[in-house]
């Protein structure tokens, strides 16, 4: 077998943990892992969708502990390894210890752009647990490309392996992407991920420019299962960068059967682009954000766009999901006055 | 009015600006100013001001125990617990504002009686003093079996110490959710806001009562809560009305700090001296009241 060009990392297990308002099923995710594995993935994410530790009032509560559905998916696996995603500040490091008693292989260590340093701690202690340890520069299209190798840099020199550009917001154009993941590579030495967000429909454009500027891991949903319009979507991914020459090492009939047969009766709403999440994308906003604001709209009579535009103007980040209701009902309260 | 004396061990941000709230503290006199760099900004100040100045730490204040009866620590947890040690032997109250947590948690309008005779108290986190308060508003009415509060700071606000171990604030701020706010079980969030211009601090608390029907009792004992904190953090303030789901109430706060020493978008840092100052202030009247 010839060599991967790069590892597509599947995420519809935690990001479409968003998409499913955290009702994952230990089936559910027994039958996609089995799916994913045989379809020659090698990593694919299971994790709330807010990382370890995320089932909260504030993000919403896991139907199933994620501990469960980590076991679930690493018990069905052969050679596919499971990721997990911590967010310090929501996910500790206890919660990464259990995830790996459960089978975790891989953890992804989010912050938001700008914020790096906390997750120092955390990183290291996944190089010291054994496992891939990826950095996760979320809302990416908020810095500079000057303060993104920066931050980077940082979660280098805490041992990270593989670092992500992360599109939350599925804000970014191509020529963005394209100008981030190159000046990355330029001034680190670790492999360059890309992770993207299809609310203004440039997942693929946005994936095929990231691999092009020389990314090696890349994300993708199936039936695109995400937050907001979801993500780049696995099986369309496979077959787009397999006829550009690319060996992705993922079967296409197979990968297409797990996202048809599997992922797509359980899908709560069809993966589209909706007038919320192209808002979302057209003003940067966190893509979970999504069913919060809709949920606030309809609670207080008010347009979920406004929402939307009020909490990109706020520069909110990931994990703000408060400041929806505040918005929601401050913009109620002026209404009535 | 007799005043207790007071030092202050830290002589970074935290322990700078909380100079300046002791000074407004009735039964409290600003005595001295403990530090390891004699060039600090912190001592520099405290000089100016006219009060003793210490600059090789811990032991030159063991030389001059007599400038104090109340001595605030704002370094870290680590050298908390000795200096902690020394003091105390020395029969000194000690309030701790670093995550060391070896005396009892203390929130000051929830549980400050409790704790006077104790020789060292700790004054959790900063999410902490901002949202324990209204955990307890709620628990005193009614069960509250699980309470989770998010705390959003400006980026600026957060120092190298709260980033590097950022886990202690979670672990800390849940523990005192129990132990402080009467909740059966507890969470904390945090998360940094890097926008330009800072952001004020955001709290919001979410709790999940064991019964529905006492709503108007709970946004009564909510808007007292937030009366006795303004009392000495006056930018304290309810971000629209509490909001009922079922049995989930949800609280959203905002926290404007007074200026003195931080700007007033740190209203983390400003709530945590302005809580300490007030626990000290409190323990002053109390101790001088039963000596005579």
């Amino acid at each position: 077998m010839t060599q991967r060009s790069f590892e597509i990392l599947d995420v519809t297990l935690r990001d479409g943990s968003h998409a499913m308002k955290h009702a994952f099923t230990e089936q559910h995710v027994r039958d996609t892992a089995k799916g994913l594995d045989l379809a020659g993935v090698n990593y694919f994410e299971v994790s709330h969708g807010d990382g370890l530790g995320g089932s909260s009032l504030q993000y919403g509560l896991s139907k199933v502990d994620e501990l469960k559905l980590i076991e679930a998916a690493a018990d069905v696996c052969k050679t596919s390894k499971v990721s997990v995603l911590l967010i310090p500040g929501i996910g500790i490091k206890e919660d990464l210890q259990e995830a790996v008693k459960a089978g975790a292989k891989m953890v992804r260590v989010a912050t938001h752009v700008t914020e790096a340093d906390v997750a120092a701690q955390h990183i290291a202690l996944g190089r010291e647990l054994g496992l891939k340890t990826v950095g996760f520069l979320m809302m990416a299209h908020m810095a500079s490309v000057e303060k993104i190798v920066e931050q980077a840099k940082l979660f280098e020199s805490y041992g990270a392996e593989v670092i992500y550009v992360t599109d939350s917001a599925g804000y970014m154009l191509p020529h963005e992407v394209t100008e981030r993941i190159t000046a990355l590579k330029q001034s680190v030495g670790c492999e360059i991920g890309f992770h993207g967000h299809n609310n203004l429909s440039m997942a693929m454009a946005n994936t095929i420019a990231a691999v092009e500027a020389g990314a090696t891991y890349i994300d993708g949903s199936l039936r695109a299962l995400g937050a907001g319009s979801g993500n780049t979507q696995t099986e369309v991914m496979v077959a787009v960068l397999e006829r550009l020459g690319y060996n992705t090492g993922i079967d296409l009939y197979k990968i297409m059967d797990v996202a048809n047969k599997v992922v797509a009766p359980f899908m709560q709403r069809p993966q589209e682009i909706t007038g919320s999440s192209l808002i979302m994308g057209y003003s940067g906003v966190y893509s979970s954000f999504l069913l919060h604001t809709q949920t606030a709209a309809e609670k207080f009579g008010v347009d979920e766009r406004d929402i939307l535009v009020e909490l990109g103007r706020m520069k909110a980040v990931g994990g703000q999901e408060d400041l929806i209701y505040d918005v929601a009902q401050s913009f109620a309260a002026k209404k009535t006055q | 009015m007799k005043k207790l004396k007071v030092g202050i061990i830290g002589s970074g941000n935290i322990g700078t600006d909380l100079m300046y709230k002791i000074e407004r503290n009735d039964a409290l006199q600003m005595s001295v100013m403990v530090g390891i760099d004699p060039e600090s900004e912190g001592l520099k100040r405290a000089a100016d001001r006219g009060y003793e100045v210490v600059a090789n730490g811990i032991d030159g204040l063991m030389e001059k125990l007599e400038l104090v009866d109340i001595v605030f620590d704002a370094t870290s947890a680590k050298a908390h617990k000795h200096h902690s040690e020394l003091l105390v032997a020395a029969g000194k109250k000690v309030i701790d504002l670093t995550p060391a947590a070896i005396g009892p948690f203390t929130v000051p309008t929830v549980n400050l009686d409790e704790h006077f005779e104790k020789p060292n108290l700790n004054m959790v986190t900063c999410g902490g003093q901002a949202t324990i308060p209204i955990v307890n508003a709620i628990s005193r009415v009614v069960e509250v079996e699980y309470a989770e509060i998010v705390a959003t700071v400006a980026s600026k606000s957060a120092g190298p110490g709260t980033r590097a171990n950022i886990d202690e604030f979670t672990h800390t701020t849940s523990k005192a959710i129990e132990q402080v706010g009467g909740a059966k079980k507890g969470k904390a969030i945090i998360i940094l806001n890097p926008a330009e211009p800072p952001i004020l601090m955001r709290d919001t608390v979410h709790a999940l009562m064991a019964d529905e029907g006492q709503e108007q009792a709970v946004i009564k004992s909510i808007n007292d809560m937030v009366k006795e904190v303004q009392s000495y953090v006056p930018g304290y303030r309810l971000r629209g009305a509490p909001q009922f789901d079922g049995r989930k109430v949800s609280v959203f706060l905002e926290v404007e700090g007074a200026g003195d020493f931080f700007p007033p978008y740190s209203g983390n840092l400003d709530i945590m001296t302005a809580a300490a100052a007030k626990v000290a202030n409190e323990m002053a009247k109390q101790l001088m009241a039963t000596e005579v």
